[in-house]
């Protein structure tokens, strides 16, 4: 029996205050991660924008496994699994483009239509009276039966088990709505390209980062502070660029944080910032906001701006900040390799400017080239490292630490407590060791 | 003597530009540039919008200093140990060469490397400087950067290729 079979011992790595190492380091604990955590839930795949055309695609990784979102040519979003049925080759390996009607491979040339079905054989002859139509090959590229799409956004569970949808989200899809209500026509549209920055360390590392909100006033000093004062030495009628506006909240005080609130939802969900954020007072871009009263009246065009919440995350594979229009996406590769995707959107119907204030953003912050993300970077392989260490199994989640918040659904507290890591681990204990129905 | 904008002072320019850079002489490099330039190091092939498309790095005069005055600092963690860069260039061409617009662009092959304690990576490309004569000497208005992986998954690039 291999160490981990019984739930007992993946029980025992995660306490209510606390959790063990090795769900950091351990390579078989991030199989597991991978064919249950990540499996059994709705991971996001991408945005339908990305495919508006029947036969766009563009491929991604869920949990490790390759998949291709298409648009199929009945016009609905299909997610298929990029495997050919024959030997198993990677049947499409550009990350996006126009497939037309038909998927090939380029091994065999197995044709398969945009909903996965196999279409064609070459010298099918060969397969008369074989069993090839009557198994799993026949049937041609995987397809997930549990696809969602909310306000465009693509989910998938792998996993023939596990909550549905609305269930496993439930009140956090506000985020996302806050997001998409920002433009004026209520729609979002992929835009600007995707920065994808390598992190040498696991992915838990980085999601619980989104909601830590101890770090910044330290990890950042050496780049939001310094970016502070040289604003400081310029002479004060000199309009304010857009790189200092989103610099200098990153050196907010413990007090801000802790005022800024955070909420969190069961299975892992939950936001910071739910009274104000670091983006609450960003300069104001006067034609966007008369856009945004034209179309949703004053009153809820205050409200929805008015909501600029900080990171919002989708446990376990999505990170959003619905008040600048960006998602920060998580691809694990190994128990210790992590891949973070930025991506951009444009809020249709707003000015240019809220575009290029998002990429401002991403630049800034989420580059392989950015200042900030180096020293956070930085931090997750310290960590990585620090870990090997032996004489303290633990890693400490305490802050703030009240036993009355386990089993509760939705709860609001104060910003600095690492209520948001408490919970994550409660829904990973939960999603780790489900038992599956036996067949 | 030879006139600023010689073909010889071109690629005079883009030589010590890199030495610069690997030497840390950031002060020097850093009044290499005009006022209103930038440091460009573009995400995708052929990009020709800075602003509606991201970047990997796109710096002004404030954001250039920043990364500069970033490394000098003890709170720079990622920066203990401090990074290392070596430029390793092949002569620069001159693509255009318009004295009446008073603008030049050479364009360098380069091969970039980043190092830091143990770790080194390696980074290949073509440098695109556009340069312009102010008070009789060569500024810098823009030095674009175009990797030849610019779309890769990428780790961190900490200093200025």
């Amino acid at each position: 029996m291999r160490r981990f079979d019984d739930p007992a011992t993946l029980r025992a790595l995660v306490e209510d205050d606390r959790v063990h190492r090795d769900v950091y380091t351990d390579p078989a604990i991030f199989d597991l991660e991978m064919s249950r955590l990540w499996s059994r839930t709705w991971l996001y795949v991408g945005h339908t924008s990305q495919v508006p055309q029947p036969g766009d695609y563009i491929t991604t990784d869920l949990a490790t496994q390759p998949v291709i979102l298409v648009r199929h040519t009945d016009g609905s979003v299909r997610v298929l699994m990029n495997r050919c049925a024959h030997k198993g080759a990677k049947v499409v390996s550009n990350p996006s483009g126009n497939t037309g009607r038909f998927f090939r491979c380029p091994y065999h040339a197995w044709a398969y239509e945009t909903d996965g079905a196999l279409y064609a054989v070459p010298r099918h002859q060969g397969y008369d009276g074989t069993r090839m139509r009557e198994c799993e090959a026949g049937r041609g590229l995987v397809a997930l039966p549990n696809v969602a799409t909310y306000r465009g956004f693509v989910f998938a569970r792998l996993s023939d088990e596990g909550p549905d949808f609305a269930a496993y989200f439930g009140e956090s899809l506000s985020s996302i709505d806050n997001m998409a209500d920002r433009s004026p026509e209520g729609e979002l549209e992929i835009a600007g390209g995707v920065l994808r920055y390598t992190h040498d360390c696991n992915w838990k590392m980085f999601v619980e980062n989104l909601n830590d909100t101890m770090h910044p006033m330290v990890v950042h000093e050496s780049s939001a502070g310094t970016a502070k004062r040289l604003w400081a030495d310029q002479s004060a009628d000199l309009p304010k660029p857009m790189a200092v506006d989103q610099f200098v909240p990153f050196v907010s005080d413990y007090q801000f944080f802790d005022d800024m609130g955070v909420r969190v939802f069961e299975n892992g969900h939950g936001w910071t910032g739910v009274n104000f954020s670091i983006h609450s007072k960003y300069s104001s871009v006067p034609e966007y906001e008369a856009a945004m009263h034209r179309a949703w009246g004053e009153d809820r065009a205050a409200q929805i701006l008015g909501t600029a919440r900080h990171n919002t995350v989708y446990y376990p594979s999505l990170t959003i900040k619905g008040a600048i229009q960006a998602i920060r996406v998580v691809r694990p590769l190994a128990v210790d390799r992590t891949v973070i995707e930025s991506w951009t959107f444009r809020l249709k119907g707003a000015p240019d400017e809220l575009l290029a204030r998002t990429l401002t953003y991403s630049r800034l912050i989420n580059s392989p080239m950015s200042v900030v993300g180096h020293d956070d970077l930085h931090a997750y392989r310290a960590i990585q490292a620090g870990l090997r260490a032996q004489g303290n199994d633990w890693v400490s989640l305490h802050r703030n630490f009240d036993p009355a918040e386990i089993g509760q659904t939705d709860l609001s507290t104060n910003g600095l407590s690492e209520i948001s890591m408490r919970n994550q681990f409660r829904a990973w204990v939960k999603f780790m060791t489900h038992q599956e129905k036996q067949p | 003597m030879s006139m600023a904008d010689s073909e010889q002072n071109l690629i005079r320019f883009v030589l010590r530009e890199a030495r610069l850079l690997d030497e840390q002489r950031y002060e020097e490099w850093l009044a290499l540039f005009t006022d209103d330039g930038h440091y460009w190091v573009p995400l995708a092939r052929n990009q020709t919008d800075p602003v509606l498309h991201a970047s990997l790095a796109y710096e002004d005069a404030l954001l250039r200093k920043l990364r500069v005055e970033r490394l000098r600092s003890p709170r720079a963690f990622s920066q203990q140990p401090h990074s290392r860069s070596h430029h390793l260039l092949q002569t620069p061409e001159v693509e255009r060469a318009d004295a009446e617009a008073n603008e030049y662009v050479t364009r360098t092959q380069f091969l970039y490397t980043e190092a830091q304690g143990d770790a080194q990576i390696h980074l290949a490309g073509t440098v695109f400087h556009t340069l312009t004569v102010v008070e009789g000497a060569l500024r810098l208005r823009l030095k674009r950067v175009n990797l030849l992986n610019c779309d890769a998954a990428l780790p961190s690039i900490q200093l200025f290729p």
